[in-house]
């Protein structure tokens, strides 16, 4: 039939427009090649750490030292993975942790130190253990520490050498502080010294309560930038707001990001913060919730709008029939 | 004054004062339309549909939306996006139109220009189209602005550069436009007025006379023959419905239209409920930054062909080829020199022309989003925005020498 073969003509150049628009330009819009002008294809490891990106981007770049260093650090890594972690002696080495970790919300050399309290939920073992082992490596940040500056969880590295003793630490936090926990708390831990999330009412100072006095809420205001401030010194410049980070990135990008933040962003002073699987999907479900709220009722109402549409289709193409039947 | 008397009912009533049943006759049962029309004459009243759609829901967003720089991202991506009930749906609505609407006057343009539908005694209606076509894209790009976003902002800065004139460096012209150095309050405001005020106004207007030039030369039909609609009407009135060559707006061609319309909103909703982000540019969700340029900067998608054919030129040429891209396609019926009115396929060369228009739009449109740096792209860039600029000339001379079809051939 005529009409159909006219739509089928109107269709394909529609879809063949929006396939070069949209999956393609994106595509070749965020390519990324090295030196030789091969495309580097930026895969997600499923969250799990053992040091590949790092060594892989550190041969990119050519420099045999760095790819020595990372080679060692992360077969170290898993040379602790491989021990038996005792939890209980863990928890004395925990004890030098809670110097710092202690939920105290203070900024100590430039960041406030994350709590700890579902680390064990949210954090893969092998980079708890490359954390503990050396913090900017684990991190990916080595770059930024490699002249002048010191991580500021740098001390670890001479407070916590014995390998059983990391072992037995990361077996505490694996088995102490797991429980369960909300997208929300498990985004608190993980992102929000640095990110707020001003539509979910987070700053880098976490949630912010309700003040009964102007003067209250000016105050702690006041608090907020001057944390602003000391994360903007560091990090050199203020991290984003990531109220609407999930419409403005690909799920691929979030994904690859997340865990390896130098990947999509070569250089950039974000820290790898080694979430695990379920860490990320809690993650990913409070941005969604904050950055997609209409999400459910867009999928509650479309069917109902859709269905509408189909029997109104169906009456209008009746109707027509009935029209028409005379005229040919 | 005149003389009135009572009326019998309220259809009465109306008739004396306001001539409604003469009205429905001009407009709705004696509006004949050729029978030989396929779906695509439809797009006419589905572009109204949606116009119609665009207006409601820009409403809505209008009652919540800030025209400040300070707060505007926040009560278009918060306020009405998680306090407004339903003003997601509305924003999905309006922001899934916007882009589906160029869609549908892309396909209402090539089917005109497939047709002839411009040509001898419709001149009119084309050029009125076109007047459209430009005051669309003006609303188009004003609402673009105003969530202010990244692209917002960059889009904003790059279009207004234009008005610097090239090596003219008029920039005088440009902050003038801005009301300040680099868009701004300013520049926010006034692309609010001109979105949500001024410009659909001119749009409602022109709507008005797009139809009025239907009018008298009637739309066209498949095959591009004349009919003579005082007979063909005739014929139809006195019952002879499979002789008429001609049907009444009302209710027989609209049937047809509703239902075109109905298959396009299955289409519409699904996209606002499925795959909304089609339609959204990701960049728009970073809230604007004067301070930090997007790697890439591009319009929307039914800009792109024109803006490359703006990109692979130097400064002024590029200008002046943007110019010569926006206005040429208005001259189509002076162009075509053809006495011909028929569909492509029967006009030998005119048919190859027109799917290498069609053709050329889309490598352009592709080539608009990919980055220039790519050695290859830019040069099937070039390529493209020449083979655009050269389809005027070579349109005059082919058709010069386009036979007369012969009636019954």
């Amino acid at each position: 039939m005529r009409e159909l073969k006219i739509l089928a003509v109107v269709v394909f150049f529609s879809l063949l427009t929006y396939y070069l628009v949209e999956p393609y330009a994106h595509h070749e819009m965020h390519k990324k090649v090295d030196a030789q002008g091969n495309e580097i294809k930026i895969e997600s490891h499923g969250f799990t750490y053992n040091g590949a990106d790092d060594i892989e981007e550190a041969v990119r770049a050519g420099d045999t030292a760095r790819v020595e260093a990372k080679k060692a650090f992360w077969a170290e890594v898993a040379e602790v993975a491989r021990l038996k972690g005792d939890a209980t002696a863990g928890e004395a080495g925990f004890g030098l942790c809670m110097g710092c970790h202690n939920g105290a919300n203070m900024n100590m050399g430039s960041v406030i130190p994350p709590n700890l309290d579902h680390a064990g939920a949210l954090y893969d073992k092998n980079y708890l253990i490359a954390l503990i082992k050396d913090p900017a490596m684990a991190s990916n940040v080595d770059h930024k520490y490699a002249d002048t500056m010191m991580h500021p969880m740098g001390s670890i590295k001479s407070m916590m050498s014995d390998k059983q003793q990391i072992a037995d630490v990361v077996a505490y936090l694996l088995k102490n502080k797991a429980g369960e926990v909300t997208s929300k708390e498990a985004f608190m831990e993980a992102c929000v010294r640095c990110h707020a999330v001003r539509y979910g009412k987070l700053t880098q100072l976490g949630e912010t309560p309700a003040f009964k006095y102007e003067k209250d809420a000016l105050a702690h205001k006041i608090k907020v930038i001057d944390e602003q401030d000391a994360v903007k010194a560091y990090m050199g410049k203020l991290p984003p707001d990531l109220s609407m980070i999930i419409r403005a990135r690909s799920e691929h990008f979030m994904e690859t990001f997340i865990e390896n933040p130098q990947s999509q962003l070569a250089g950039t002073s974000m820290p790898r913060v080694g979430l695990n699987h379920e860490g990320y999907e809690k993650v990913k479900a409070y941005l969604t919730e904050v950055g997609d709220p209409s999400k459910e009722k867009r999928e509650a109402l479309g069917p109902i709008v859709i269905g509408f549409f189909i029997l109104f289709s169906l009456l209008a193409l009746l109707w027509k029939k009935s029209q028409w039947r005379d005229l040919h | 004054m005149a003389h009135f008397e009572k009326a019998k009912n309220l259809n009465e009533w109306l008739d004396q004062r306001l001539a409604i049943n003469t009205l429905k006759r001009v407009l709705n049962t004696e509006y004949w339309i050729p029978k030989d029309i396929n779906f695509l004459w439809a797009m006419g009243m589905v572009l109204a549909a949606t116009f119609g759609i665009l207006v409601l829901s820009g409403i809505f967003l209008l009652m919540y939306y800030k025209p400040d720089t300070n707060l505007a991202f926040d009560s278009v991506n918060y306020t009405i996006m998680s306090e407004v009930g339903y003003g997601w749906l509305w924003r999905h609505i309006h922001g899934v139109g916007a882009s589906i609407v160029f869609l549908i006057i892309y396909i209402h343009m090539f089917t005109g220009i497939y047709y002839g539908s411009y040509k001898k005694g419709r001149e009119l209606i084309w050029l009125s189209g076109m007047a459209l076509f430009v005051a669309f894209s003006a609303e188009a790009f004003s609402g673009y602005m105003l969530p202010w976003g990244q692209m917002s902002y960059w889009a904003g800065m790059v279009i207004t550069n234009l008005f610097s004139g090239g090596s003219l460096e008029a920039y005088g012209l440009v902050e003038w436009i801005r009301g300040d150095y680099v868009p701004g309050d300013a520049f926010l405001t006034r692309f609010f007025m001109l979105h949500v005020f001024l410009i659909p106004l001119v749009i409602i207007g022109l709507i008005v006379l797009h139809f009025g030039t239907l009018r008298i030369p009637h739309v066209n039909n498949q095959e591009g023959a004349e009919i003579d609609f005082k007979e063909a009407a005739d014929l139809w009135k006195s019952g002879k419905k499979k002789e008429s060559k001609v049907i009444p707006f009302s209710p027989v061609f609209l049937s047809k239209d509703v239902f075109v319309m109905g298959v396009y909103f299955i289409l519409f909703f699904y996209l606002v409920f499925y795959n909304f982000n089609f339609a959204m540019d990701p960049v728009n969700f970073d809230p604007a930054d004067g301070l930090k340029t997007p790697a890439h900067i591009y319009p929307e998608w039914y800009f792109l062909w024109s803006y490359e054919i703006l990109r692979p030129f130097g400064k002024d040429a590029g200008l002046i080829a943007f110019g010569i891209a926006q206005l040429a396609l208005f001259f189509l019926p002076f162009i075509d020199r053809s006495p011909n009115v028929a569909p492509a396929h029967k006009r030998g060369l005119f048919q190859v022309w027109f799917w290498v228009l069609l053709v050329d739009m889309i490598v352009l449109t592709a080539m608009g989003k990919l980055p220039p740096t790519d050695p290859t792209f830019a040069w099937i860039g070039l390529v493209s925005a020449w083979t655009f600029l050269a389809l005027g000339p070579i349109l005059f001379i082919i058709t010069m020498f386009e036979k007369k079809i012969e009636k019954g051939a």
